[in-house]
């Protein structure tokens, strides 16, 4: 396959006009004035961005278990419609995954789909309850990539401790959602004006800046490879901040919503605004944009959290918290570019190159030899969130209506094509 | 003027002009539960479903009488909590009540925006009854209400509300009403009860009761929830009647002319003692009986074609 | 007689019907009827309809009180809450204030009210005092009768019989309301 013509942008690497020849599965060669050997398909990529496929390190694809709300299949649509070729899910499925069996299980069900490549995190604790330390080792070998309780934090600090220096050994990043239960209790939304006048109980930001404290000085003593999940208050980046310069081994990632929303927005007891960390204030925001600019955040993940329009539509306080993310984050990453936020190298990068290095994964960039994991974007095409053409099997989402620009047009995994953007959709 | 509302789900958004209508109208009610005949025609064929799954004698009492008073039908809806344990949810619940043709629905749920979920939903008025820890936007007005009855101006009156203020939704409703009305409000309780940025909506916070009642015209009390006493909030009902209690010696620091309110029902020897609560000082049977000629008021504002 | 001066509610093709001298001679004329019918004060009351009708009582009551030295008992009412189109209106009409601060029982209440067209403002009044009260009987004075009545209701005493076409308004401007006193008819 021989992608011509088109800006690739392979941060660190590649960054122009060029061809991209692929074969076997793999990139074969970068540059210009490529051709492939004859027969082979050519795609012309002319006025359009080609870069790595996107690596999301935080999804939630809800099988074994709740097929209802996401399948693997399903999710993995939504991930090459959203230009994401790899993608990492947490293990809170039903039964957990904290074994082999389940491991195996995901891994079967992605290679069945053939679209994304599905890689699964491990749970730290059995069960994730936060009691005894899962079967690290065996999870590593079955093919987890990471170990996190995601969903929930792991609470006593002992034990995630031993978690950290148990996961050296096998090389493993350890995820943590930052989040004291204790503080949080009860809570569903940010603690805040707006939580005083909707009379709704608020998820103080200092849940989340207890954990991350805990965690930061767990990593110090450890020596673990860290890396927090969607981290949502001002308080979080000024530690990382400080702790990435004293060399600290930690990583961050934020999502698209905490970028862009408010509080605010839950006005109106919008369950589409619930999740969890909750939309902060407006500090928060700004903060998290200036972690992104400045490298504290490293990627940007979407914690694509699918969950049933019934469920979604319960009083505020019994909804799941919970957004799907995988078909938007491409836009709205797209946005900062064009707010000036980020410059579209580093946008890139912490879609592609970043997130790969936070668990030690070989994907994210497009070096001859490297996996055939390949987007092509249309960086200005504008188009509307329509939750209702989704692949995915859910519509959770706070951005119906919203009009953006940047739209995935291909996407390509291990050098097969997986998703075009039909006729239809133009 | 007129209330050109679908639904009252919260004071928030009333304007100072909405508010006077509404105790103006009032006004006229009072002087129909005065009569011998204490029923008027407004309302006759329409239906009004009291909606409550919290329970709640005394407010869902007010709203049956009132409805009946203007001569509605009323039915009660008190669906327990099985209903929702088995998936029937509110809107699905609240369809089924408006297709039997309901013209308005007095709502009252554990959950804070019920009431505006369900407003969305039907084409039926809604009225919130009292929606977790949001709004109980009729128990404001009546106390309003009692507050003019005496012949208090509401510019510049001191109003101090005592309690557990972050889970009143009499507060929030009060605080409201009484600032856009141009009074002093002070809120006063433990720092563990007052919620973020109260004083952005214009309330002055108190710890120290003592200073919080200096001087004030109208002392309105909130009942204090014991099952709260596990949740750390306070230490024990002993040390926060000793902080909060109102005695008739902290009633003497208010103004002279002080009345004491209560939105019921009162744990008499907690955050009221019984003496001041049977005192002449005290305003809480009139508060009932203004219950019903508010909400008259209101059913009657809300009942135009829609 | 004085020519009415062009105040903002009145407009070009307004048709003047009753002047301030031709008010006050029919209310005149209306008290002495009331008197001689009910042979007397005795168990006499008058309630004025809100709103026109409620100043227009009070006139009678000091003219009656002028002919006969007795002030009888009056009483305002408000008939919103009986009207029978609430259901239909989209905002609900203001209410303002009924007081009827005399036992009915036995009296003959006398009705005022200042225009007298399809009957239903009448009719909803009869239902407000039988809620109040069981007045011993009821009597309607009308300041001014218009006509096209919808309802089988009569006027005992009426000040002037105007016809009218259905689309035209009646007003009647006093001076409790800051005008002169004076009945127009204007083409809507």
């Amino acid at each position: 396959m021989l992608i011509t013509g088109g800006r690739i942008v392979d941060p660190g690497r590649f960054v122009g006009i060029g061809d991209l020849l692929i074969d076997g599965g793999k990139i074969v060669a970068v540059g210009t004035g490529l051709s492939g050997p004859a027969g082979s398909l050519t795609i012309q990529a002319n006025g359009r961005l080609v870069l790595p496929g996107f690596v999301d390190l935080h999804v939630h694809f809800r099988e074994p278990g709740f097929e209802y709300k996401e399948t693997i299949r399903s999710g993995s649509a939504a991930a090459v419609a959203g230009g994401f070729t790899t993608v990492c899910c947490m293990p809170n499925t039903n039964p957990i995954n904290d074994n082999q069996a389940v491991t195996e299980f995901i891994l079967e069900r992605a290679r069945l789909a053939g679209l994304a490549n599905v890689l699964p995190v491990g749970a730290i604790t059995k069960g994730s309850e936060g009691k005894e330390l899962a079967e690290i080792g065996d999870l590593r070998r079955s093919g987890c990539v990471a170990i996190s309780d995601d969903g929930k934090p792991v609470m006593n600090s002992l034990v995630m401790r031993r978690a950290m220096e148990y996961a050296l050994a096998f090389d493993l990043t350890v995820v943590d959602h930052c989040e004291d239960l204790h503080l949080a209790e009860g809570g569903c939304m940010n603690e805040g004006l707006v939580s005083t006048e909707l009379g709704l109980p608020g998820i103080p930001a200092a849940a989340e800046d207890v954990m991350v404290a805990r965690n930061l000085s767990l990593a110090e003593l450890t020596g673990a490879r860290l890396h927090l999940a969607h981290i949502s208050t001002a308080g979080s980046v000024r530690m990382v901040r400080e702790a990435k310069s004293r060399g600290i081994h930690v990583t961050a990632e934020a999502c698209p919503h905490h970028f862009l929303l408010t509080e605010e927005v839950v006005r109106g007891y919008n369950t589409h605004a619930k999740m969890n960390p909750p939309l902060r204030a407006w500090e928060d925001v700004q903060a998290i944009k200036g972690g992104l600019r400045d490298g504290t955040i490293d990627a940007i993940a979407t914690d694509h959290a699918p969950h049933a329009t019934q469920e979604k539509q319960q009083d505020f306080t019994e909804a799941p918290f919970g957004v799907v993310g995988l078909e938007t984050a491409l836009a709205l990453t797209m946005g900062l570019v064009e707010e000036g936020v980020l410059s579209l190298e580093q946008a890139v990068e912490k879609l592609t190159s970043a997130p790969a290095a936070a668990f030690g994964l070989k994907k994210g960039t497009l070096a001859v030899g490297a996996d055939a994991d390949v987007v092509i974007v249309d960086q200005h095409e504008p188009w509307e969130v329509d939750p209702g053409k989704f692949r995915s099997k859910s519509r959770n989402t706070p951005f119906a209506g919203w009009k953006v620009k940047g739209r995935v047009q291909t996407t390509i995994v291990g050098g097969r094509l997986v998703f075009e953007t039909g006729p239809s959709e133009r | 003027m007129s209330l050109k509302r679908k639904d009252l789900l919260s004071l928030a958004p009333l304007s100072v002009d909405e508010i006077t209508l509404i105790l103006e109208t009032a006004d006229s009610f009072k002087e129909v539960t005065g009569r011998d005949i204490k029923k008027v025609p407004a309302l006759r064929g329409r239906t009004v479903v009291n909606l409550f799954f919290e329970p709640s004698t005394r407010t869902r009492t007010s709203f049956e009488l009132a409805a009946k008073r203007l001569s509605a039908d009323v039915i009660n809806f008190s669906p327990s909590a099985s209903s929702v344990v088995k998936g029937e949810t509110l809107l699905d619940t609240a369809r089924n009540i408006e297709a039997m043709q309901a013209d308005i629905i007095v709502l009252r749920h554990s959950s804070a925006g019920a009431a505006e979920t369900l407003a969305q939903g039907v084409k039926s008025s809604v009225i919130n009854a009292g929606d977790g820890w949001h709004e109980h936007p009729t128990q404001a007005l009546l106390d309003l209400y009692t507050i003019r009855q005496r012949g208090m101006d509401f510019k510049g009156l001191r109003v101090a509300i005592v309690g557990d203020v972050s889970h009143s939704r009499v507060a929030r409703s009060n605080i409201y009403a009484l600032t856009k009305l141009g009074a002093e409000v002070r809120v006063v309780g433990p720092s563990t009860m007052m919620p973020w940025g109260i004083e952005k909506l214009g309330a002055k916070v108190y710890y120290d009761m003592d200073e919080g009642l200096r001087g004030v015209n109208v002392i309105m009390m909130l009942r204090l929830q014991l099952e709260r006493q596990g949740r750390a909030l306070f230490p024990t009902i002993r040390e926060y009647t000793r902080l909060y209690g109102l005695t008739a010696e902290r009633v003497r620091l208010a103004d002279p002319g002080a009345i004491v309110m209560h939105p019921g029902p009162i744990n008499r020897g907690v955050e009221i003692a019984p003496d001041v609560a049977d005192s002449l000082s005290s305003v809480i049977l009139d508060q009932v009986a203004n219950g019903v000629a508010v909400r008259m008021g209101i059913l009657y504002l809300m009942s135009g074609a829609n | 007689m004085t020519t009415p001066t062009n105040r903002p509610t009145e407009r070009k093709d307004d048709k003047l019907v009753m002047d301030a001298g031709d008010i006050a001679r029919a209310l005149t004329r209306i008290a002495h009827e009331i008197l001689e019918r009910n042979k007397g004060v005795r168990n006499l009351a008058l309630v004025g309809i809100r709103t026109g009708g409620v100043y227009l009582a009070h006139r009678l009551v000091k003219r009656i009180q002028g002919i006969e030295g007795v002030q009888v008992p009056s009483g305002e009412l408000d008939i919103t809450l009986y009207r029978d189109d609430l259901a239909l209106r989209k905002n609900q009409p203001v209410l303002r204030k009924t007081s009827v601060p005399f036992d009915m029982a036995e009296k003959v209440v006398v009705l005022v009210d200042d225009v007298l067209f399809t009957g239903r403002t009448i009719r909803a009044a009869m239902d407000g005092l039988m809620d109040l009260g069981r007045p011993g009987e009821i009597q309607l004075a009308v300041l001014v009768d218009r006509g096209h009545r919808q309802l089988p209701i009569k006027a005992n005493y009426i000040g002037k019989n105007l016809p009218t076409s259905r689309e035209e308004k009646v007003q009647v401007l006093l001076e409790e309301n800051g005008e002169e006193d004076r009945v127009v008819i204007s083409k809507s």
